[in-house]
């Protein structure tokens, strides 16, 4: 109990002391999170949005994949994407290993099926009789594209908070491909575990309730605006 | 007018996170400007090295100093011992500090690190719970390993191929012991976390000192019992990896930090660290 507490004081004390290195990371962690997210939105929406519209051959195996993806487990991206960047590996010459730009490769990877798989089931969900109805008043095909994403819009941001969720818990990736280099590509989470493997728990506990309020603020916003839209 | 909520939430979204982008471009086009009006930009090397320099916070201290003095971004891995001569060999690295001599040995050999140097020492010790139910004490370590195995007393290793594992594992060789059953531990995991499991399960560990130290605030379960014996001194050297055979290393300041480790300054920040702190020095000064 005493530890909780001397954790919660000294979250205080980080964030009103302004503590450079502690302000960075959680930048770095939010800035890395939210482009990974953007990214997997503007990919995964219009794939989630054909993949559940549209009938072809192979449909369901892509589906399937999508679906296994949302289990992937961090470290095996993490693990894929490593061997990737490697300077002996296929895209060594880059030399993105151990940047932040790594890590935002390895967060796509595991939050990208979330967001195909998610927006695929909801336009799946589409009455066919709505559909109908809509050709039927002499909708386009953009048109009618646009009546469906109204229809979903609830949908659509869940799975982008869902896929927020897995990209701000991320750790193992971002350990494996971003490596905790100070300065660099420490993050919010892969600073936990090390400040924990130190022995330093107040100082683990205080990131930990940094990281909380960092994801809340984000959900909260997420969240307002996708019930916003329930009621206009 | 409902429809554009939607649209609007996500460029707000997108907004923000461009504008968040954009503004740590200015802030490092702005450090940058800063920086280059004294000097050009920082080259970058990739250290690999042990947990225990990192986690008992001597990197925090000489990092810095290396940065600073030759205008270069080290990124420091730390990992075990095994895993970072492995970064060598396959020339993901550019310079290496690690501490598993035999080891080391075989990658000098084969020609992938070069310039191979001794920087400094501390030692192992066998820590266990305060009871002591091996009744293990002295300097004998071969002796303390096989009473633990004997009575089967719980004993936690590391069990990921890291310095300390491979003298733990020399050392059950040594005296003749094949560690095996309920009783043996292994956690795979890094010094500072298999320290807190040993306190947990209440068994004995082989440490490294300094790790030991730094952390021993936390484990107040456990004391030292077995030190001193010759074999359990903790060897350090530093390397570069040879350019010759891995044609991407930063071999320039590779050497560079291989010269700054042996060098006579930084010896002493080495001799000197850890005194303050916990009234004793974590490493001790060993080169060439």
């Amino acid at each position: 109990m005493d530890l909780l507490i001397d954790g919660l004081k000294k979250a205080v004390e980080m964030i009103f002391t302004g503590n450079q290195e502690v302000f960075a990371i959680t930048w770095l962690t939010l800035k890395v999170c939210l482009i990974s997210i953007l990214i997997s939105t503007l990919l995964g929406l219009p794939l989630g949005i054909i993949l559940g519209l549209t009938k072809f051959k192979g449909q369901k195996v892509l589906l399937m994949f999508a679906n296994m993806g949302m289990g992937l487990p961090p470290v095996v991206a993490g693990l894929w994407i490593t061997m990737l960047l490697w300077r002996s590996g296929p895209l060594g010459d880059l030399t993105l290993l151990y940047t932040p730009t790594a890590i935002i490769m390895a967060q796509v990877l595991v939050s990208l099926p979330i967001i195909v798989s998610l927006t695929c089931t909801s336009f799946q969900q589409i009455n066919d009789k709505m559909l109908l109805q809509v050709k039927a008043l002499g909708a386009t095909k953009w048109q009618t594209l646009m009546i469906l994403i109204k229809q979903s819009k609830m949908a659509i941001m869940a799975a982008i908070i869902a896929g927020f969720g897995r990209v701000i818990a991320e750790v193992g990736a971002a350990m494996m491909v971003g490596g905790n280099v100070q300065g660099d590509t420490r993050i919010l989470t892969t600073t936990i575990v090390m400040e924990v493997s130190k022995g330093n728990f107040d100082i683990a506990l205080a990131l930990s309730f940094i990281l909380l309020s960092a994801a809340f603020f984000i959900t909260a916003a997420l969240t307002f605006f996708q019930q916003r839209s329930r009621f206009s | 007018m409902k429809k554009n909520r939607l649209v609007i939430a996500l460029v707000a979204l997108m907004l923000f996170v461009l504008s968040a982008c954009g503004n740590t471009a200015k802030n490092d086009a702005a450090a940058k400007d800063k920086k280059e009006k004294s000097k050009a930009a920082p080259t970058e090397m990739i250290l690999a090295t042990t947990t225990s320099t990192q986690d008992s916070g001597l990197l925090d201290v000489l990092i810095p100093m290396f940065e600073e003095e030759n205008n270069v971004k080290v990124k420091t891995i730390a990992v075990g011992t095994g895993q970072a001569l492995e970064m060598g060999t396959k020339g993901e690295a550019d310079a290496l500090l690690v501490h598993a001599p035999a080891a080391e040995k075989k990658v000098v050999d084969a020609g992938d690190a070069i310039n191979y140097k001794r920087v400094m020492y501390n030692d192992f010790v066998l820590v266990g719970p305060t009871e002591n139910p091996a009744g293990v004490s002295g300097d004998d370590i071969k002796g303390a390993m096989k009473k633990i195995a004997d009575s089967k007393s719980v004993f936690v290793s590391r069990g990921d191929d890291s310095g300390t594992h491979k003298k733990e594992l020399s050392i059950w060789d040594a005296a003749g012991v094949k560690p095996a059953g309920d009783w043996y531990v292994s956690t795979g995991q890094g010094m500072g976390q298999t320290l807190q499991v040993a306190a947990e399960k209440k068994g004995y560990c082989l440490t490294d000192r300094a790790t030991w130290l730094s952390q021993s605030k936390n484990l107040d379960t456990l004391k030292i019992l077995v030190e001193g014996a010759d074999d359990l001194l903790n060897i350090y050297h530093v390397m570069q990896v040879n350019p010759k055979k891995h044609d991407k290393v930063n071999s320039k300041d590779a050497e560079k930090f291989v010269n700054f480790m042996v060098d006579k300054k930084t010896q002493k920040v080495i001799a000197d660290f850890g005194k303050k702190e916990y009234g004793q020095a974590l490493f001790f000064n060993y080169t060439d």
